[in-house]
């Protein structure tokens, strides 16, 4: 494999290196139906002239046969050379979906928080589909021009090379007309394939929304906003196709011209009588011949410009380096007990101030830990690093005494469960869903989970009760519902060690309750951390981080705290005023 | 030299498939009314359709002439000795390709002009159309679909609309004359040249049936790869969570190779059309060489006919070659044209009334009487709901989800109307004024917290996009926001990134705050503003909501019953009717179903 510095184009036919047999065979075929097709034009020639002018019957039937049977031979020489070229540059493009969805669920949070969804599927899908165009039809019909394009040129030096010369006058125009269009339509394509993201953004965040901006009466600005990049699309498009629609044309135009200077050239060489008349047909026959693969050449350097600019998104995903990954020296947690300590970490997330500053406590195995303290103090940082999908930037955190930067990632969060407060399920049947984190389980233990999780009932009040599918293309859940789900999924984990968040919003009252029951369920036995939203909570914590600005200000159980800790008095005055009154 | 049309690179073909995400609806290739529907979009420019038409022709000609030209003077002038008619003829060879050159640039020209101008406007009417839908039909339609609609189905469409039509009307003319010429030349040979006509009819007809269901079968298989690489995208934390990236991989694998070998399969049926076609052709020129070689020893044709023969035969069958390309475009243009006629014929179920009458300023006192609402549907959510509420006044709605608490706030912004009642606000019906002055005078502090992309300070701005950056930080410090704003890397002008990653839950409902404030609302609703924020944040909003609700009529929806206590009202919404309705102290008393929520919330929790 080449090293990601290599030049793109090239990177991105290496991507051919496992179906070499394949285009090998294919460029054998585009040569073979290549040369047929300079061939048949000329054999119908000498049937019309020697077989019809010649009025010579039998050879006219054995041509027309041969002639047929030639067809037949370039036929199959397409079929293999498309066949073939289209299972080696779908398979390029398999692999490339393949790598990059590997890459990406590789990748830590952090490259996950600076990308966006939209961006890294249209890399995905359409640049890949660029590149494929690339590997396979883009640089094969440019092969084929080229080889044409020697062949005509040298047959036209054999013949007489002093029009040759003159005609090949002509070639360096036509390059310098198709690279010069190249230079000119690169930067605007990428500009107008910007502005395309921008009208699409646009889009996107008007229905995303549509509530706010139909209750803030926004319509209109709204609709001059859309207009005004709609427009700006609309402008450079047209630019683009003032400059498209003079390359063909003008391509043509040289190489037309060059047709001309032949028979004005020749015609006056052939009435001095330096060149027969015949030679000078051929002449003009064989230079309308190079038009043509240089008119496809000139057509296919603005798509590889196009699948460069595609390969060097795509190479972005694949090169980017994940901030967490396994060390080389990893070696697997061992099953745990639960004992988690940090030691003086700080932690920054890209380009903003610092979350946390030297925070250190322990959480002794089964105990529960709650984390209280306003937004952005730092609790989610804290829940965030201990399953290492950041890692801090200074100071350490361990496991039963195992730096968790020393055991391999797997090991660790298989031993590590998650609920939090905005739950994603996936398309797939409920049971699907519950066994995310083992596939294997069997249907009673699910059930066993749903049911300490309170989701058994509603689960079994479904269509299809467990197999019912759920998610976008299914059956919608409520808040409350998927919560439990999730809950479930993290049950049937068993995991040492639980994150949670305790805020059970936007279900009603009752709901509420059966989410509370469950998650004592979950947290029975196991090292708990809880971003803690409620007294109940509170009171049963076993250590109590009261944070502020990313610092833990006071620590303790809910008695101490009460005594020594002014914010927590604070917070819990509020919340005991609310339940008195 | 013919003008070279509708050149296939990527996007076309089934690569342009990949650009339309989802979508269910598959047209046939040829659907005449959504055909005759995108036609119409040409109609304002059918003068430079008309002109590209003629430049066309003119070209078709031009093309045809610089043969004859070079054969005059190979034959004529150089035959007979002739300079200088040889360089008059040159001289007439040049002016006819540099012509050439222009007719084809500005044919090029028009029709791609037209193409992008026709998307342009088709993407604006869609847009203002989505803006004029009412809520519901956001609810009920995906959004990466909607967009696929606007932006790939469009492109779609434009690639067969301006280029196609001319080319179809343009190809058509040329293979009438080509007919004409032929069957006058020799009717004889003309006839025998057309008899691979119906075995090419077939073959096209076998194509087709086939390349229909594979073709759709790659589009709903790449609709798979992006619909499963988007979940797992959007889930990629849980799946690192739950260590179960192989599984993923797994899952991906599977869609991922049906998805290439529904692309060879689909294609390769391309590959063997194509060389068929292209073996007919060649047996026509067979059967030309054959008989016309026969004809000429029998005396009865000359050579020149046979040569001419030769190349109108190969011109008629190239039409039919193109066919395979550009039939996919086709079914795909066809498909993406239905669903775009059917995004734009989704009626706007809330409209102005047609006198255009404006909202009066509001002073704020709301009437709801005997409303029931049912989405659109599906069964009644509100039944006879009776609520009036005086200018200034708070008033709370709780209970359980899917009571009904929502609608009701919906219906008195007007963001769906009702299905039997009124909704008056100072004795004015809703449906008698225009939408726009009636929530210009509006505010809204949402649940999801959504902020768009662009600035905190864009974000703040958004009701009232006049306001000054004084105004800005004035509702900021009012909302209790500053103080994180001004921490930000950029301060007001910190980029918020998509779904608002970099700022947590409770400040993105502090920057709604702001807006709201900001906004200077007559009527507020807040639709349970502080549910996802922690119990010193919501300290904070608290603080903020009651400056903001002073002297003003607001809607407050809530879970938490600790923050619907100062209501003036407090409504227990329950299957869609308002079952109890009081002060927080005399609901109490009564021991209704607001008293057992508080008992559940509070007292055992």
């Amino acid at each position: 494999m080449l090293k990601p510095e290599s030049p793109i184009l090239l990177r991105a036919l290496a991507r051919l290196r496992p179906y070499w047999r394949l285009t090998a065979g294919a460029y054998s075929g585009m040569l073979v139906a290549t040369g047929l097709a300079v061939l048949i034009p000329q054999f119908i020639r000498f049937i019309v002239d020697e077989g019809i002018g010649g009025r010579n019957t039998a050879l006219l039937q054995q041509s027309v046969l041969a002639l047929l049977g030639l067809t037949l031979l370039k036929g199959a020489a397409l079929y293999f050379e498309g066949r073939w070229t289209e299972i080696a540059s779908q398979g390029v493009a398999y692999d490339l979906r393949r790598d990059i969805h590997h890459k990406l669920a590789a990748l830590s949070f952090s490259y996950h928080d600076r990308s966006e969804t939209g961006q890294l599927l249209s890399r995905a899908v359409q640049d890949v589909e660029r590149v494929r165009f690339l590997t396979g039809r883009a640089v094969l019909r440019l092969t084929e021009g080229v080889v044409l394009a020697v062949a005509t040129v040298t047959v036209l030096f054999a013949m007489n090379a002093q029009i040759a010369g003159l005609t090949l006058l002509i070639v360096p125009l036509l390059s310098l007309s198709a690279f010069h269009f190249g230079r000119q339509l690169r930067p605007l394509g990428l500009r107008i394939q910007r502005q395309l993201a921008e009208v699409t953004t646009r889009l996107e965040q008007n229905l995303r929304g549509a509530r706010i901006v139909k209750a803030f009466a926004q319509e209109d600005a709204e609709v001059r906003r859309f207009d005004e990049a709609n427009d700006r699309w609309f402008e450079l498009s047209a630019q683009q196709a003032a400059l498209q629609a003079r390359n063909d044309p003008q391509l043509a135009l040289i190489a037309n011209l060059g047709t001309a200077a032949v028979i004005g050239v020749g015609g006056w060489l052939a009435i001095e009588g330096r060149l027969t008349l015949g030679e000078l047909v051929a002449f003009t026959t064989y230079l309308g011949q190079l038009v043509t693969p240089v008119r496809r050449i000139g057509n296919i350097i603005p798509a590889l410009a196009i699948a460069s600019a595609a390969g060097e998104r795509i190479f972005e995903i694949l090169d980017a380096q994940s901030e967490v990954r396994d060390d080389p020296t990893a070696v697997p947690l061992p099953p745990i007990r639960g004992h988690v300590r940090f030691e003086g970490v700080h932690f920054a997330y890209f380009g903003r101030h610092p979350v946390l500053s030297d925070v250190t406590f322990e959480a002794a195995p089964g105990q529960v830990i709650a984390l209280l303290g306003a937004t952005g103090s730092g609790k989610s940082t804290i829940i965030n690093l201990i399953p290492r999908f950041y890692d801090p930037t200074a100071g350490w955190i361990t496991v039963d005494g195992y730096d968790i930067r020393k055991v391999t990632l797997n090991s660790l969060r298989d031993q590590v469960g998650i609920v939090l407060q905005e739950t994603l399920l996936f398309a797939g049947s409920v049971r699907e869903n519950i066994a995310f984190g083992r596939p294997g389980a069997t249907l009673d233990e699910v059930i066993a989970a749903a049911t300490a999780a309170q989701s058994h009932q509603f689960v079994m009040e479904m269509p299809q009760g467990y197999d019912t599918v759920v998610g976008e293309r299914g059956l919608t859940l409520s808040g409350g519902q998927r919560q439990r789900v999730a809950i479930a999924r993290a049950l049937l984990k068993d995991p040492r060690i639980l994150i949670l968040d305790d805020a059970t919003s936007s279900v009603d009252t009752e709901t509420e309750q059966l989410i509370q029951e469950a998650l004592t369920a979950l947290m029975a036995g196991r090292t708990s951390f809880v971003i803690a939203q409620r007294l109940s909570t509170l009171r049963r914590a076993d250590l109590i981080l009261v944070l502020d600005r990313g610092r833990i200000v006071a620590r303790g159980t809910h008695q101490t705290l009460l005594q020594t800790s002014g914010l927590y008095a604070e917070v819990y005055q509020h919340q005991v005023a609310e339940e008195q009154r | 030299m013919t003008v070279s049309i509708g050149s296939s690179g990527p996007g076309m073909g089934p690569a342009g498939a990949l650009e339309r995400f989802g979508g269910n609806p598959e047209g046939k290739p040829f659907d005449r009314r959504v055909a005759l529907r995108l036609l119409a979009y040409l109609r304002p420019h059918w003068r430079r359709m008309l002109v590209a038409l003629v430049l066309m022709l003119v070209g078709s000609g031009l093309s045809i002439l610089a043969p004859y030209l070079i054969k005059v003077a190979v034959d004529t002038n150089i035959g007979g000795g002739d300079l200088p008619g040889l360089w008059r003829t040159a001289g007439l060879l040049v002016l006819t390709f540099v012509a050439l050159f222009g007719v084809s640039q500005g044919q090029q020209y028009l029709l791609s002009w037209v193409g992008q101008r026709v998307l342009t406007t088709l993407r604006a009417q869609l847009f203002r159309h989505l803006q004029a839908l009412h809520l519901g039909y956001h609810d009920t339609h995906i959004v990466g679909v909607t967009i696929s609609r606007v932006i790939s189905d469009v492109s779609v469409i434009n690639e067969l609309l301006s280029q196609g039509t001319v080319t179809l009307i343009g190809d058509a003319l040329v293979l009438v004359g080509i007919v004409i010429v032929m069957l006058q030349m020799s009717p004889q040979l003309a006839l025998l040249a057309f008899s691979v006509l119906p075995l090419m009819v077939l073959a096209t007809w076998l194509f087709t049936r086939r390349a229909q269901t594979a073709f759709r079968e790659t589009r709903t298989r790449v609709a798979a790869v992006v619909g499963d690489l988007a979940e797992d995208i959007t889930g990629v934390r849980v799946i690192q969570a739950f260590a179960q990236e192989s599984a993923s991989e797994e899952r991906f694998d599977r869609v991922n190779a049906a998805s290439r070998d529904a692309n060879i399969g689909a294609m390769t049926l391309s590959f063997v059309f194509l060389p068929a076609v292209e073996f007919l052709g060649m047996l026509a020129t067979a059967i030309v060489l054959w008989f016309g070689g026969r004809l000429v020893a029998a005396e009865e044709l000359t050579l020149g006919v046979i040569v001419a023969f030769l190349a109108y035969v190969s011109r008629f069958f190239q039409p039919i070659q193109e066919l395979s390309q550009i039939y996919t475009t086709m079914q795909a243009a066809m498909a993406g044209g239905e669903r775009v006629l059917e995004l734009l014929d989704a009626p706007p179920l809330v409209s102005d009334p047609p006198s255009g009458a404006e909202m009066p300023r509001i002073r704020g006192k709301i009437e709801l009487r005997d409303v029931s609402f049912a989405y659109r549907g599906s069964e009644r959510v509100l039944h006879d709901v009776n609520l009036t509420i005086e200018p200034g006044q708070t008033v709370a709605l709780v209970g359980p989800t899917g009571a009904g608490k929502t609608s009701i706030a919906n219906l008195v912004a007007r963001l769906y109307d009702v299905t039997e009642g009124a909704v008056l606000i100072d004795g004015i019906d809703l449906r008698t004024v225009t939408q726009s002055s009636l929530r210009r005078q509006f505010g809204l502090v949402p649940q999801d917290a959504f902020l768009f992309s662009g600035t905190v300070a864009d974000n703040i701005r958004f009701g009232r996009p006049a306001a000054s950056d004084e105004e800005v930080e004035e509702a900021s410090r009012l909302a209790n926001a500053h103080a994180f704003i001004d921490r930000l890397p950029a301060g007001y002008d910190t980029e918020i990134l998509e779904g608002g990653v970099n700022l947590s839950a409770g400040e993105r409902q502090l920057i709604c705050i702001a807006r709201a404030i900001l906004a200077r609302p007559r009527i507020l609703i807040l639709d349970e503003a502080t549910s996802s924020v922690d119990t010193v944040t919501e300290l904070l909003i608290q603080d903020a909501l009651d400056r903001l609700l002073a002297d003003r009529t607001a809607l407050v929806i809530a879970h938490r019953l600790s923050t619907v206590r100062h209501a003036d009202l407090i409504c227990v919404v329950e299957d869609g009717r308002i079952s109890e309705r009081g002060t927080h102290d005399e609901l109490l008393a009564t021991g209704g179903l607001y008293w057992e929520l508080y008992q559940r919330q509070f007292v055992n929790p």
